[in-house]
């Protein structure tokens, strides 16, 4: 057993935890968010994705004793109260999803390839860096067409915010 | 996954003391091949020793012959590294081709050197680049690192802290994915060293895992053109054959992928 403390979402959450406990167990069974999602289990889906330090990552595949002292962004954590994330927002408008299980995993991926591209994306490098998360559903469409739109908004907002 | 006690040692000395000093201990890094696999019980090691923490494996340095990367260095990392794009770029895009976003900001360059999963991209560069492996108590030349499917040089309990890579002529990767698993079913990374000799090793193909196609290198050594290679062919038997492709045809995708990492000296080619 370890004691593992991981800021998730902003709060400090510190739990006694077997060794052999993933991230994703950690998030989900002892803070109790479920957001994220664990889809396949084995590294490939990416519904369990999020930030870890500030990057996306395959919550399924990190163990929460190594994670320990880090930072962690889920799901939960992107909106302002009632207010959507702007990728949220843009997976609503475009409708982005059908049953929503990937959903959360593709919403943390979305916000981490804006982020590192500054929303400087076309859609084929959109495609290409979502390689990691599948969708049985949508057949991608909407949600490149989300990630596009949010990008938009992204580099808009950056552009007034620098004038 | 079984139970397990987890580690995560500051020095060096540290971790191989707690190597040998444990019962079935197995060192970590970035974990995505070993957290799987545990995940499935096809190991039960009872000490998982973290080497992220180690300073000595971590960093990038690029000198006007080589490129030095430390073993915990992510392939992400890699991948954005303005002097590895500048000094060896197809080594730069061969890390960006590892695998998707979110396996490039965990997995490490150390980790898949070690694990030598006979599909792996890197080690195909450290063979082809004649890399130089620094671990806690020698140095390996890249040809007698690799031994086969997931063997290597490397002792029990010994440990790979940074590569060094001689900094080529030019160099190209081109690789072959499996569009399910983005594992290589066949890759080439071809480079032409300073000396004028061109080494072209081959990975995702072989039966015994990575290895040079010394053919190709005496043809290219003479004229580095895709035409060179011509009507050389490489013999099945010495291939994988597996539900994704059987080895005639992996043996077809060596010679396409040699050509077309002739015809991307100086960067990549990624299908």
């Amino acid at each position: 057993m370890s004691r593992v403390t991981i800021t998730i979402n902003g709060r400090a959450e510190t739990r006694e935890v077997e060794d052999r406990t993933l991230l994703v167990q950690f998030i989900r069974e002892h803070v109790g968010l479920t957001g994220t999602h664990v889809g396949c289990d084995t590294t490939q889906c990416g519904a369990c994705t999020v930030h870890l330090d500030g990057r996306a990552v395959k919550s399924c595949t990190v163990l929460a004793a190594a994670a320990d002292g880090a930072e962690v962004t889920t799901i939960e954590g992107l909106a302002d109260g009632q207010t959507l994330h702007p990728v949220q927002q843009a997976f609503h408008e475009h409708h982005g999803l059908q049953c929503g299980y990937c959903t959360p995993g593709m919403i943390m991926a979305s916000v981490d390839i804006i982020r590192r591209h500054d929303g400087m994306l076309d859609e084929h490098t959109v495609r290409h860096e979502l390689e990691g998360n599948i969708c049985r559903c949508t057949g991608y469409h909407n949600i490149v067409k989300a990630v596009l739109d949010a990008a938009e908004k992204h580099r808009a907002a950056h552009a007034v915010a620098a004038e | 996954m079984y139970a397990t006690t987890y580690h995560k040692p500051r020095t060096l000395a540290e971790a191989v003391a707690l190597y040998e000093s444990s019962d079935e201990p197995t060192y970590l890094s970035g974990g995505h091949t070993l957290i799987p696999t545990l995940k499935n019980r096809l190991a039960a090691p009872q000490h998982l020793i973290d080497l992220r923490a180690i300073p000595e494996l971590s960093g990038i340095a690029v000198t006007s012959d080589t490129v030095v990367i430390g073993a915990a260095t992510k392939h992400a990392a890699v991948a954005a590294s303005k002097e590895v794009k500048a000094a060896i770029p197809a080594l730069a895009g061969l890390a960006g081709s590892i695998g998707d976003v979110q396996v490039r900001h965990m997995g490490t360059i150390g980790g898949s050197t070690a694990n030598n999963d006979p599909a792996a991209d890197y080690p195909s560069a450290v063979l082809s680049l004649n890399a130089i492996l620094h671990t806690d108590r020698r140095e390996i030349p890249a040809d007698e690192y690799f031994q086969g499917l997931y063997t290597t040089a490397l002792e029990p309990g010994e440990i790979l802290v940074r590569l060094e890579f001689r900094i080529p002529d030019i160099a190209g990767y081109a690789k072959f994915r499996n569009p399910a698993s983005r594992y290589a079913m066949a890759a080439a990374f071809v480079s032409k060293h300073r000396d004028g000799h061109v080494r072209v090793a081959i990975t995702g193909a072989g039966n015994e895992g990575v290895f040079r196609w010394t053919e190709a290198e005496e043809r290219l050594t003479e004229n580095l053109t895709a035409k060179a290679l011509d009507g050389l062919a490489i013999d099945p038997s010495r291939m994988m054959g597996d539900m994704h492709a059987p080895a005639d045809y992996r043996a077809h995708l060596v010679t396409v992928m040699a050509r077309r990492a002739v015809q991307n000296l100086g960067g990549t080619h990624i299908v």
